[in-house]
């Protein structure tokens, strides 16, 4: 049913999650309505849940990526809101994990695979370019995609046997290649060793995303490495990264 | 019951590869062939066996990791084990939160005698000896906060698990209060000062109170009018509010003819006179009043800013020092105001050569080893990685200078922007008071014994007396959690009078601080949160543990308040109260232990008269080289570490978070570091904020005004080069100085305390904050045995802070397009006195750079109205190795050659190499030159060249070709260092 609202969407916070601010200007400039709700509020009346379009698990260090990135903050989730969030997804919603966010929607088992060390052993950020493989409401009208990464533990880890059943079920967001950052800068196409070059995957039909890289910080034009070099050329205000907001909102303002 | 659970990796580990490359460096290249490196919690409870598996399972990813419980995973052959844990006490962030996890999984009460502790178990199999082991053992951990265990594979065959033995402190009963006679001989009251109070039980020293004899004496009169000794918290107290660290004495006192003193005449003086001259235009809005300086963003925010040193820890633990260090420098922007927002971290390391291999003991007979530079480097580069990264705040300013003299202490800086509205609740956010009545609060972290006696051991020279408890670990995310909830939450909702940071003298300092506000507090010690039991009441008041603010809470708003930082998984504790007794008083155990008139706590201290004697260094010209190719000390030059690229660094930390990256620290295809950096800390807002910083150690050598001078100089024309304003840059001073007590270091220090004055006078630019560190020196021993004394150059790092209209004018400093014109703005001078190159011939000569501020302030005018009228493609600040290297970087970052003819009579050496302040080398499309060169008519310039895309850097003096090189060579060159470090 179409919405005749603003979609609205809940961006989790606490514990070290640090990126919901910049999350809620995208999902807002894009045309929604987002709340930052912290986990121990969502604990406390979990039943605010069913007013929500999105779920968005935004960047950050939940508990410091101690005993391993996402982990910590996924039991938290796990042991109080599992019958809700199981709920959640039964309805037509869309979840996102970013970075951190990512780390622990696969903890919670809501998407496949693992991240661990970056094969460089080291954080790193910097800007990749990024070809999408699957089909999601996420990922409408894009192609390739250009955003940077910031991560310690973001190599993407699958068994072979998962990842027949990834590719085969078209739940491969996307994958890291050489595009005009990798060329402009002259920087290796998979930043981190990921398994198959994957930087993000879905699940439940597309409508779960997580992925490795940032898009919200690649929503304005000038945040682009390239922008000073562009500069002259570039109308726009926006950059690669609104897109995929853009598509959540519009998910529910195109719904029959 | 005490039992271990084990998580291991099941699939390859790329920590592995890593370790074996920075063992290779111990000798043991090609000995190791294999490594397993596994997570231990040691966990006491009283659970079932059911509980410890649903734990295994909870700190589990069964994708990556399996775990065993009592029972070291029986991976591939091993050798030698080596566990790496913390020593009693240390704080064990990892351990937190695995007690999290499961006190939520198994719904236990928050007061469960459930106790972890993580340690890091390595399986190595190879061909080494025990003796092997312990060197891997060392390189893993630091003595002064971890602990290691060693054991053989036979021993490890036996059991399979590793001893159930938790690190427990345990401290002896002590008396908790003593009372001092300071009727005691000179030598006895110098002897307290120096290594502090005698302890009754064990008759050794508790560790410097930094205090001299007229301190001491003074402290004697004032309790003989009392009639009564004085408690040893009294004392520990006052040395921690009188110490150098807190007082900042050596800048109040008088010195010479400057009654004032240095900072309210030149630093104050200076910031006075400009906002008075700016009139309505004045954009200052909290100046030295506060944790840190406050100016004008827009008409609803103002930015603010600050930068701390934190030196002293570093050279001992340097993990710890520099990651408490960033997060410390976070807390001062917390704690101004009401409460600002981090929007962005600076660092700034000077530090040892890393290929300097030279043993330092800080006590005689060998013993006391110091750390060796390398691991400094390494230390300090990942503190600030784990401060930075985990607390979501982009880290976007820094540098690395290299000098064999940083080696006494290495200088760690570290700053934080903050972000503010300019009123909250109807009221200005800049403004706070504690009043009388108003609860005493504590949030955050717990008080144990770490970080005792960190104010007043950096006041003093590194020896063999420097307390270990003077380290302290950070614990990002416990202060992240609070930041939150305070700025995001309890700010808004005004639930307090008033907030500070605990810093340095902990508790000690900040509720004396507050107690001026609204005119005397009480404290009972007995309701501190404590992480363990045992401390005695004078380590309660003075430990800097960490991750702590205080507050002035109206007791109606109390409940409000605790709520809320219990929902945040926050610990608040009210202390206290605020009186308007004019007294500190301190009870413990139902009896006043410390009872002091503020005025004596804050004013008491003796003032001094300091005396400088003139100094004179000059040092003669090196050899210069023969013939008329310097292309060859050109790509030196490039490659040398103060002048070449850290990427390696820049690129570890997140610059992006925030979603605020604007001019990022690496720029251009070539990816240079930039010299100034801009973010948007409003997303809705298009105001840009410009930072930048400089220093030159180095021109201290020769004169400390033109260090002082040049650094000033080059902060401000970094940020104007990005795209700064001057009518809306203010500047921020970090002293850090050697032996400070010496007259001939007191004139050096006036020097360049003049120079602060004239420059910032004559750009218009206020200082807003600043800090100093006056004894950067280590007395101890080196290889043979002898005694030594290292001082640091003395250092003066200015930062500068603008706001920009609109960021989509910022000038990254690459060239841009191949046919654009390359001019060099400002005055080559015969200023080579101290230059890179001058120190990479060997001698430094005495022509140090001088700042003409007329000539350049003109020069920064011009470039701005060129910047605002569209008109440059890029600007790059031309600073260390002059300007040949200033094109390098310039072609490197874009990826593109150049051709450039220097014109004039000065030598090829002088054109390339000499460091004359107040230059930029910018580059101009055809299409603007007319424009372009009429609006800088009135300032020197000279048009170089253009930039050429054939990849080819040549430089021609005249007719002679001085430099030919080419553009990939060039690149090597600039990251070759970096590369190293990866």
């Amino acid at each position: 049913m179409k919405l005749n609202r603003k979609p609205k969407i809940i961006i989790m916070s606490g514990y070290g999650l640090n990126c919901e601010e910049e999350t809620k200007f995208a999902f807002e400039k894009a045309g929604g309505q987002a709340d930052i709700v912290h986990l121990n509020d969502l604990i406390a009346s979990p039943a605010i849940l069913k007013e929500y379009d999105i779920l968005a698990f935004p960047g950050g260090f939940a508990y410091g990526d101690d005993t391993g990135s996402g982990k910590a903050y996924a039991n938290k989730f796990k042991n109080h809101l599992s019958k809700e969030l199981t709920e959640f997804l039964t309805r037509d919603t869309l979840v996102i994990g970013i970075c951190n966010g990512f780390q622990i929607t696969t903890s919670l088992g809501i998407l496949p695979g693992a991240l661990t060390f970056n094969s460089g052993g080291k954080y790193l950020d910097r800007w990749v370019d990024l070809k999408v493989e699957g089909k999601s409401p996420w990922l409408t009208g894009i192609k390739t995609i250009s955003v940077p990464i910031a991560h310690g533990e973001g190599q993407y880890t699958i068994s072979a046997k998962d990842y027949k059943n990834l590719k085969k079920n078209k739940q491969i967001a996307f994958t890291y290649t050489k595009g005009n950052i990798c060329k402009f800068q002259n920087l290796k196409a998979n930043p981190n060793g990921s398994m198959h070059d994957i930087a993000g995957v879905l699940a439940y039909n597309g409508r779960v995303l997580g992925l490795m890289p940032h898009p919200e910080r690649a929503m304005f034009s000038h945040q682009s490495p390239m922008w000073q070099k562009n500069k002259k050329m570039i109308t726009s205000e926006w950059g690669d990264g609104i897109l995929i907001f853009k598509n959540a909102i519009n998910y529910f303002r195109n719904k029959n | 019951m005490i039992s271990r659970v084990y998580v291991a990796q099941k699939n390859k580990d790329v920590r592995e590869g890593l370790y074996k490359k920075s063992w290779a460096s111990l000798g043991l290249k090609g000995k190791i062939s294999n490594i397993q490196i596994i997570d231990s919690y040691l966990i006491e409870h009283s659970l079932g066996h059911d509980s410890l598996i649903k734990i295994g399972e909870a700190l589990t990813n069964p994708i990556l990791e399996e775990y065993s419980i009592n029972l070291i995973p029986s991976g591939k052959k091993s050798t030698y084990l080596i566990e790496i844990g913390y020593k009693p006490g240390v704080t064990d962030n990892v351990a937190h939160t695995v007690k999290e996890t499961i006190t939520d999984l198994l719904h236990l009460p928050h007061n469960s005698n459930l106790n972890v502790f993580s340690s890091k178990v390595f399986l190595i199999n190879g061909n080494i000896t025990n003796s092997d082991a312990k060197a891997i053992a060392l390189s893993l951990h630091n003595p002064l906060i971890e602990s290691s265990y060693i054991t053989s594979s036979q021993e490890i065959e036996k059991k399979r698990n590793l001893p159930l033995k938790v690190p427990e402190v345990i401290l002896g009963k002590h008396t908790p209060v003593i009372k001092i006679s300071l009727n005691v001989s000179d030598d006895e009251l110098v002897r307290i000062g120096r290594e502090g109070v005698q302890d009754p039980e064990t008759g050794g020293r508790r560790g410097p109170l930094a205090l001299d004899l007229d301190s001491m004496k003074t402290i004697r009169e004032y309790f003989i009018k009392l009639q009564r000794d004085p408690t040893d918290i009294e004392l520990e107290s006052l040395a921690q509010t009188w110490s150098e660290h807190c007082k900042h004495t050596i800048f109040a006192s008088a010195i010479d003819d400057v009654k004032e003193g240095l900072y309210k005449t030149y630093i104050k003086g200076a910031t006075n006179i400009i906002r008075m001259k700016k009139g309505k235009d004045d954009f200052c809005v909290s100046v030295f009043s506060d944790n840190a300086g406050g100016i004008a963003f827009d008409d609803e925010y103002l930015i603010t800013h600050k930068v701390e040193t934190h030196n002293s820890p570093s050279a001992l633990d340097p993990y710890g020092g520099a990651i408490t260090g960033i997060v410390g420098v976070n807390r001062d922007c917390i704690g101004f105001g009401l409460g600002a927002k981090p929007v962005a971290n600076t660092y700034g390391f000077c530090l040892g050569q890393p290929s300097d291999k030279r043993k330092f003991y800080k006590a005689a007979n060998f013993k006391q080893e110091m750390l060796s530079p390398r691991r400094i480097m390494d230390g300090v580069i990942r503190g600030i990685n784990t401060g930075g990264n985990c607390s979501g705040i982009p880290t976007l300013s820094g540098f690395i200078k290299f000098d064999d003299r940083f080696r006494a202490k290495p200088l760690v800086f570290a700053g934080t922007v903050g972000l503010i509205p300019t009123k909250i609740n109807g009221k200005p956010s800049y403004e706070k008071s504690a009043k009388p009545g108003d609860y005493i609060v504590v949030v955050g972290g717990r008080v144990g014994l770490d970080g005792i006696h960190g104010a007043t051991f950096s006041s003093v020279v590194m020896d063999s007396n420097s307390p270990a408890t003077a380290v302290q670990i950070g614990d990002p995310i416990t202060q992240k959690k609070l930041s939150d909830a305070i700025v995001k939450e309890a700010r808004a909702m005004d639930l307090y009078n008033s907030i500070t940071d605990n810093g340095a003298g902990g508790i000690s300092c900040s509720v004396a601080e507050m107690a001026k506000e609204c005119g005397g507090a009480k404290v009972n010690l007995e309701k501190v949160p404590l992480k363990y039991p045992g401390l005695r009441p004078w380590e309660i008041w003075i430990s800097e543990s960490q991750e702590r603010m205080t507050l002035a809470i109206p007791p109606k708003k109390w409940e409000v308040f605790n709520t809320l930082m219990k929902r945040r998984g926050v610990e608040a504790t009210v202390i206290g109260e605020f009186t308007d007794s004019g007294k500190c008083i301190v009870s413990y155990g139902g009896k006043n232990i410390m009872d002091m008139e503020l005025d004596f706590l804050h004013n008491g201290y003796p003032k001094k008269h300091l005396q400088t004697t003139p100094y004179l260094y000059s040092y003669p010209d090196p050899k210069l080289p023969k013939g008329i190719s310097r292309t060859k000390v050109l790509e030196d030059l490039l490659s040398n570490n103060n002048i070449g690229s850290y990427s390696f660094v820049s690129e570890q930390y997140d610059h992006e978070v925030q979603a605020s990256s604007v001019l990022k620290p690496l720029s251009g295809p070539g990816r240079i570091n930039t010299d100034a950096q801009v973010f948007k800390p409003v997303l809705s807002s298009n105001k840009g904020v410009v930072i930048s910083a400089a220093l030159f150690p180095s021109y201290s050598d020769i004169n400390t005004y033109d260090m002082a001078a040049g650094s000033l100089d080059t902060a401000v024309r970094n940020a104007v080069a990005a795209g700064a304003k001057l009518s809306h840059l203010a500047i921020l001073d970090n002293f850090c100085w050697c032996s400070s007590y010496d007259k001939k270091r007191l004139a050096e220090l006036l020097d360049s305390l003049k120079a602060c004055y004239d420059a910032a006078v004559a750009y218009g630019t206020p200082f807003i904050s600043g800090k100093d560190s006056m004894f950067n020196d280590f007395s101890g021993f080196n290889e043979k045995g002898k005694p030594i004394k290292i001082s640091i150059p003395p250092t003066l790092l200015i930062s500068a802070i603008s706001v920009m209209p609109d960021l989509h004018k910022t000038i990254s400093p690459e060239f841009k397009s191949p046919g654009d014109i390359v001019y060099l703005l400002g005055e080559t001078k015969d200023e080579l006195g101290a230059s890179e190159y001058f120190k990479m011939l060997g001698s430094l000569g005495s022509n140090v750079p001088k700042v003409d501020y007329k000539k350049n302030l003109k020069t920064y005018k011009a470039l701005e109205d060129a910047i605002e009228h569209n008109l440059i493609e890029s600007s790059l600040s031309v600073t260390s190795g002059g300007l040949g290297i200033a094109i390098a970087k310039a072609c490197v970052g874009g990826m593109l050659g150049t051709k450039i003819n220097l014109e004039g009579d000065s030598s090829i050496d002088v054109k390339l190499f000499s460091e004359s302040q107040g230059r930029i080398l910018v580059s101009v499309s055809p299409q603007n030159i007319k424009k372009f060169e009429k609006l800088i008519t009135g300032i020197a310039f000279n048009r170089l060249g253009t930039v050429s895309k054939d990849g080819k850097v040549s430089i021609s003096s005249g007719k002679n070709k001085v430099v030919d090189t080419n553009i990939k060579k060039l690149h090597g060159l600039y990251h070759k260092f970096s590369e190293s470090m990866k």
